[in-house]
Order: structure tokens, then sequence, then C-alpha cells
């Protein structure tokens, strides 16, 4: 197989796979609440039905709210088409470079906020604020978790990243610790889950991503909707990507790739499984604490930098 | 952390097949069918208190609890009437929730439902239609597909409103 075609078949794999991750999650916290619950499939169901559905629009809504749907969608789907998933060395790789995946994500981000304020309802403004506020914590804490690693590979390119760790002999790095724990924190929190944001909150006063989404409907609510699972994926692939790459194939062969798809799925779901456990053991922290949670990330990837110059360089 | 973890194994699935009470297993198997028929296996729902007691949003809440457990089904709750197929009205409509409950409705996207749940929502119940404080019953306000009686209707009564109203 050309690697082009891997390129592709990844892409599109995270695109489709993405609401069964989230059917995953919600179907393992409904055994977890000792309810049957809806099988993995139901988010996809849902996906259909919200695209067959009219569209209504608030009477003031302006051209970015019509457009915001399609930026999010597109800008969440290139940055999750960059993250390598099977093949280590794919033509896009001088792309996946991390702060331009950072970029992506803040821009869909940037749009998404912006659709909430423009309405002018009291949630949108409440949601958008939240979230910038969130946002502006979580992006330097992700980035300084990633830059632990781009330390040992002096690159901060994904493929250069994942082919360092692949190709150093295996040890246990302080460093890495750190910085997984905090890219851990990150990414609940930048995928709106317990204890940082409810997905299935239907109080108002405690949503921050669900309060820019309210006023979306029909095709449009299930780009968004769609865009988050998307991104949920993403987070997933990243990590497995930057912290546990073993498995993951250096060349195009069938073998390799069938190998590398077996491995990542099984990745995927022990991290979905956990978020799941994590969710439902822990109760939501207020809105004020969430600040010193992503603090405390930030922290957290800070000292994994220092360890890595304390124990790491030259050894 | 660990202790709810092990109370929850302990526990195990509570969601009965609803096997002993033949009705609400028929009734929920029909729904099933129905919404996959109607809306792709999918149904979001809004529900909107109109002035009602929570005697019937307790009831409500119960058909979301792990005994009934309405999702398995494909039905859940959403927190905006943009998202939703059908809306559940309680209570009778009062003057301050008269326009809300206008609104609400015309905020939805086609296709969609209204069920009438309970008395009040349905006649306007022990307030009264000749209260100084009511607009009317649900049906007087906006238009209505089905009304659920009781009061407050029981979780099996409300599952059967929703089956009768995604069937027409």
């Amino acid at each position: 197989m050309s690697s082009a075609f891997v390129q592709m078949l990844q892409a599109v794999l995270l695109l489709l796979l993405a609401p069964l991750a989230t059917g995953f999650v919600a179907t393992c916290k409904a055994r977890l609440q000792n309810r049957r619950g809806a099988d993995v499939m139901q988010p996809w169901r849902n996906l259909r039905k919200l695209f067959g559905k009219e569209v209504v629009m608030a009477a003031h809504a302006s051209w970015i709210f019509r457009t915001a749907p399609y930026v999010v969608f597109t800008a969440t789907v290139m940055a999750a088409s960059v993250v390598p998933a099977l093949l280590v060395d794919t033509p896009l790789s001088l792309t996946a470079d991390v702060i331009a995946l950072v970029a992506l994500l803040a821009l869909a981000r940037f749009f998404l906020a912006l659709a909430g304020m423009d309405i002018g309802t009291a949630f949108g403004g409440m949601g958008a604020s939240r979230e910038m506020t969130f946002a502006a914590l979580a992006e330097p804490a992700m980035l300084m978790s990633i830059f632990v690693l781009s330390l040992g590979a002096h690159s901060t390119n994904l493929t250069t990243m994942i082919n360092h760790t692949l190709n150093s002999p295996f040890a246990l790095h302080p460093s890495l610790a750190f910085a997984m724990v905090a890219m851990l924190m990150i990414a609940v929190a930048e995928n709106g889950r317990i204890p940082i944001d409810n997905p299935g909150t239907h109080l108002e006063l405690t949503m921050i991503h669900e309060a820019m989404i309210l006023e979306y409907s029909g095709r449009h609510l299930a780009l968004m909707e769609w865009a988050a699972m998307v991104k949920l994926m993403l987070f997933a692939t990243l990590i497995a990507d930057l912290f546990m790459p073993w498995g993951m194939t250096t060349d195009a062969s069938l073998v390799g790739v069938a190998v590398a798809f077996a491995l990542w799925i099984a990745k995927l779901a022990g991290l979905l499984l956990a978020l799941a456990v994590i969710e439902t053991s822990l109760a939501k922290l207020r809105l004020f604490e969430v600040p010193e949670y992503l603090s405390g990330a930030f922290v957290i990837a800070f000292l994994g930098l220092l360890s890595y110059y304390m124990l790491e360089v030259g050894a | 952390m660990l202790t709810i973890l092990r109370s929850i194994f302990r526990t195990g699935c509570k969601t009965e097949t609803l096997a002993e009470s033949t009705a609400i297993e028929s009734g929920a198997q029909l729904l099933e069918a129905a919404i996959r028929k109607h809306f792709n296996s999918s149904l979001a729902i809004r529900q909107v208190d109109a002035g009602s007691c929570n005697g019937c949003e307790l009831e409500i809440h119960a058909v979301n609890n792990c005994y009934y457990d309405l999702e398995r089904f494909g039905c859940h709750f959403v927190a905006s009437p943009r998202h939703a197929d059908m809306l559940l009205v309680t209570g009778p409509v009062t003057r301050n929730m008269e326009t809300a409950l206008r609104m609400t409705y015309d905020a939805m996207p086609a296709p969609k439902l209204v069920v009438a749940v309970g008395d009040c929502a349905a006649s306007c119940g022990v307030f009264g239609r000749d209260n100084y404080a009511i607009a009317g019953a649900v049906s007087d306000i906006i238009p209505v597909n089905i009304t659920v009686h009781g009061c407050p209707p029981t979780p099996g009564d409300i599952i059967q409103g929703i089956l009768q109203a995604v069937e027409g």
C-alpha cells in the first residue's frame, strides 16, 4: 500500500470511528451507573437524524453563526488528519507539527466562541467567556507537556517525536511521566469532560461547551457535535502517539498497518474506558476551581521539563 | 473512588427487561420500533415545566433511572428546544410561562411533536381553568399530539405516551 493511501485511510477512520468512541464512553458510563444504556452506534444515529432535520435560525443570526459549524468541523478534521494514527511517516508528516495542531484547534475554538456570542443569548456569551478563560490556561499547559517530549527529540514535529521514542531503547523517563499526567489532565479539560464540564448536563449554569451550541439545530448541530467527537478521538490518538507509540508501523505494508490498527483500537479503548471510570467516580469541579486544576496541569508539565534537565540531559 | 467502584460492581445492572410488567415491556418494544422507523432510532426530548407542582417531573426523571432506562431505546433528554424532536410539557400553563412555552415551540426544528404530561397539562387539574394565574391547558397554547393522563402519570404511562406520539 502506498503511504498516501494509508494517510487517507487513517483520516477517514478517525472521522468514522469518532462517534463510536463517544458512544463507547457513553455505554461504559451507563454500565457503570448500573444501567444498560444505548449501544455504541447511538451517536451515529443521532448525527444521521440531525442531518435530516430542519435548520431553525435565530432572527439575529449573522453569517458568522451560519459559517461557524463548517469552519469548526473543517479545522478539527484538518487537525485530526495530520496526527499519525497508524503510519509514522506519512506524506503529511511535514505539516504534523504540534504548534500547528494547537493553532488549528484554537481556530476551531475561536469560531465556536464567536458563534456562541453571535446570537446574543446570555448562555452563549457565558459559555464563550468560560471557554476562552480555560483555553488561555489549557493551551500553554498542553504545549508545555509536549515540549518535554520535544526536548528529547529536538523537534516539535509529531513524526520525528514518535520516531525518536520508537528508536530509543525502552526506559522509564520521569519527565515523560510528568508530561503524560499533565496531558491527560488537559485532554479531559479540552474535551469538556467531568470534572471540568459535563457533556450530559441540562443545567445551563454549569455548561461550557454545550452553552455555546444551544442555538444550533439540524445539520449545523450535527457538524458541531461531530467536531467535538473528532476532537475526543484526536486527543486519545495524540496521547497514544506521544506516550505509547509502540506498534505503529514505519512502512506501509499490509501486515504492519493491520497490526498498527489493532493496537491503535486497543489503546483507544483503554484510554476511553479510563475516561468513563474517571467520569463516573469524580464529581464536577466548582467553576472557580478549574483555573487551579489547569494551572496544576501546567505546573506538572513544568516539573517534567525541569526533571528532564536535571535527570536526563547527557544521561 | 475505590469504594464507589466496588459498590458499582457489587450492585450490577439494575435495568429490568420489564418482563414482570408486560404492559410496559410491550410498550417499550413498540416504542423502540417506532423510533427506529420515524426518527432513525434517535429521539431528542425537551421537557418544559409550564407551572407544574413537580410531581410529573419526578416521574419523568424516573424514566431515566436505571430501572426504566429510556436511553437504551435511543431517547435522550436535551438542554435546548433547538436540539429537540419532542416537547414534554407538564403543568397548567401559567400566565408567566405562556410566552415562554410558545417561544419554545417555535424554536423547535420540524418535524416536532408535543406530549402534554399529567392531568394539569391536559385540563388544568386541581388548579382549575378559571384561576387568575393560569392561561389555560397546554392544548390552548400550542398544538398537542398526545395527552398523558394521571396525577402524576407513572413512568410506564409516560413511555406509552411518547410511543403514541412517535407513531402519530
